[in-house]
């Protein structure tokens, strides 16, 4: 998963800031009170639980929600005069995945305001998404529909689609969701040779342990941002439960933080009663993490129950 | 077999409802796709209102009817952007409303019950050279504006939503796919009638969408197949005595019926092969 060469937060030109923006939809705040600011070069992961705005956070950059206050500048124009040009890759869920279309006519969707006056798509055009399709390695599925494709290959496809317009912003609302690990591998490693080249790339995840941990930065979401920075000094317990409403130990795997499994609900309890009188037991991780009955703060009780995080335990 | 050609009214009829069954699967291609079959449906309503307000103001009823059908295809999509009100139900309540107003206004000045009759089952009788222009001229500016913007057409159908951010005007995609819908509803009203607008511009996308996966050759399919059942369903018609806009349909509607039967009975086969295959 590590990619060869190291990542450092670089850049001194920001390309994203939000100043105290309140976004949501039509009547429904979703983020409160977002200050950030992402500099040009940037690899930034988004966590948080389901429904804790990470989506809203790229659509809010890309002007495409309710601003309820606030500014949200891109490349230094404010979003709400014009939408800013960014390669965008939706979850694969959003997808209609009947409709008729091939692989290759999808990748040239990502050139249709390159010559907007002609009616069909330019030499260079067909060009340019035969190459793009080579480098990811499915130009020989170009004239599948996309239903009759892997997920792997489906995420690869749309990459595809947003790296044709050329782009120095590349926004991915969970690129590694549902795909296999090879393939989650390979897209990562795909992100992290684009993100060298110079491309400014924020994605949304749920995974901690496999994805997230590997970003050179990360901002953890529930309504607000919790907390952003290096895995290093954002995957921690605390951060955690501010950000999902549940405990999710950590531990350190050769300078890593990784978020440690929980024993399942009923197995915790057969665990409970077998060591019960002893609690110092090493065998019961959750012991030694137990806080308590937390009440997760605000929005999070819906996060109790994130992709990644346990099951929380009643006290 | 050539008897009805003698006839002016019968060879006006036939173009005209070849002319606007190319019309209709060409429009019916992104209606479908986008999952608007109801659209075609209610506008086809709404444009009846705009045309019997047009005939009692004695103004231009293609005109009238096309600018009424224009602006509740806008009244929709403005309803629609409310998050509580889905697009299904502004168009159920704006058109039904629309078509209400008709009624209302015929059932009180009764002097054009006939044209009325027309103008809900379709009639070649009265199709007119003028008509003839009128649907021509439409055709014409239809099909250049969809091939000219095929790319932002397609991406728009595709994923509105996302196209917006690589640039694609959709707001402007969507106005001027209203205003060619509204048009190409009241040129086709004359033929169709308001009642079966909806089942032209349906049926012959959705047949060709199950004989391709390819989105250029379902075009190319879905018109052909709407203008062959218009001139074919016009001139079974004329030996069977039924209105023009019912033969059209129940002819598409068969061909729909035998194309599901042969793609799903091959559908079938090849499951069977794959099955045995892996036995």
């Amino acid at each position: 998963m590590l990619h060869p060469t190291p990542h450092e937060r670089r850049g001194s030109t920001p390309i994203i800031r939000l100043d105290a923006v309140h976004a949501g939809y039509s009547a429904l705040l979703v983020l409160e009170n977002v200050d950030l600011t992402v500099m040009a070069g940037d690899f930034v992961g988004i966590l948080g639980p389901s429904g804790s705005g990470k989506t809203t956070l790229l659509r809010t950059i890309l002007g495409a929600t309710r601003l309820y206050q606030g500014d949200v500048t891109v490349r230094g124009a404010s979003t709400t005069r014009r939408i800013p040009r960014a390669g965008y890759v939706p979850q694969l869920e959003t997808i209609d995945w009947t409709f008729p279309v091939t692989v290759e006519e999808v990748v040239l969707m990502g050139r249709t305001t390159k010559s907007p006056l002609m009616p069909w798509h330019s030499g260079e055009d067909r060009r340019m998404a035969r190459d793009m399709l080579e480098r990811l390695g499915i130009d020989h599925l170009r004239k599948r529909q996309i239903s009759h494709l892997s997920g792997g290959q489906q995420q690869r496809a749309f990459l595809a689609r947003a790296l044709v317009s050329s782009p120095d912003l590349l926004l991915l609302d969970e690129p590694t969701r549902g795909v296999d690990i090879k393939t989650r591998d390979e897209v990562m490693h795909l992100l992290h040779d684009l993100n060298h080249q110079g491309i400014t790339i924020l994605m949304t995840t749920h995974e901690i342990n496999t994805v997230a941990v590997h970003l050179p930065w990360l901002i953890c979401v529930n309504g607000r941002i919790i907390a952003e920075g290096p895995p290093a000094e954002v995957i921690n317990e605390d951060v955690l439960l501010r950000t999902y409403g549940a405990v999710m130990p950590v531990i350190e795997y050769h300078g890593m933080p990784l978020v440690a499994e929980r024993p399942h609900a009923a197995s915790f309890r057969r665990g409970a009663s077998a060591t019960e009188g002893a609690p110092n037991d090493p065998g019961t991780m959750t012991e030694r993490h137990e806080h308590g009955n937390h009440s997760p703060r605000g929005r999070s009780g819906r996060a109790a129950h994130g992709t990644d995080g346990p099951p929380h335990r009643d006290a | 077999m050539l008897e009805p050609f003698q006839f002016d009214f019968f060879v006006r009829g036939i173009i005209a409802t070849t002319l606007v069954g190319a019309l209709c699967g060409l429009l019916g291609v992104y209606i479908v796709l986008r999952r608007m079959a109801y659209i075609g449906h209610g506008l086809a309503h709404a444009t009846f209102g705009g045309a019997v307000i047009s005939y009692l103001m004695s103004f231009n009823f293609l005109l009238g009817a096309s600018l009424w059908g224009f602006l509740s295809a806008l009244l929709i999509t403005l309803t629609a952007r409310r998050a509580t009100i889905h697009s299904d139900a502004a168009i159920g309540i704006i058109t039904t409303a629309s078509f209400a107003l008709g009624v209302a206004l015929i059932s009180r000045f009764r002097s054009f019950t006939r044209s009325i009759e027309a103008a809900l089952f379709g009639n070649i009788l009265g199709v007119t050279t003028g008509d003839l222009l009128v649907i021509g001229s439409v055709a014409i500016v239809a099909f250049v504006i969809i091939l000219a913007g095929y790319k932002f057409f397609l991406f728009t159908a595709f994923d509105q939503d996302v196209a917006r951010f690589y640039g694609v005007p959709t707001g402007w995609v969507d106005t001027m796919f209203s205003l060619i819908l509204a048009a190409v509803i009241v040129a086709s009203m004359q033929v169709m009638g308001v009642t079966l607008i909806a089942a032209a511009i349906v049926i012959p996308p959705v047949i060709a969408r199950l004989l391709t996966d390819n989105f250029r050759m379902m075009m190319i399919l879905s018109i052909t197949i709407s203008a062959l059942c218009g001139c074919f369903g016009i001139y079974i018609s004329f030996f069977i005595d039924v209105s023009s806009g019912a033969s059209v349909v129940l002819l598409s509607a068969l061909v729909f019926v035998v194309v599901l039967g042969v793609t799903s009975l091959r559908s079938g086969r090849v499951t069977g092969r794959s099955f045995t295959g892996g036995v």
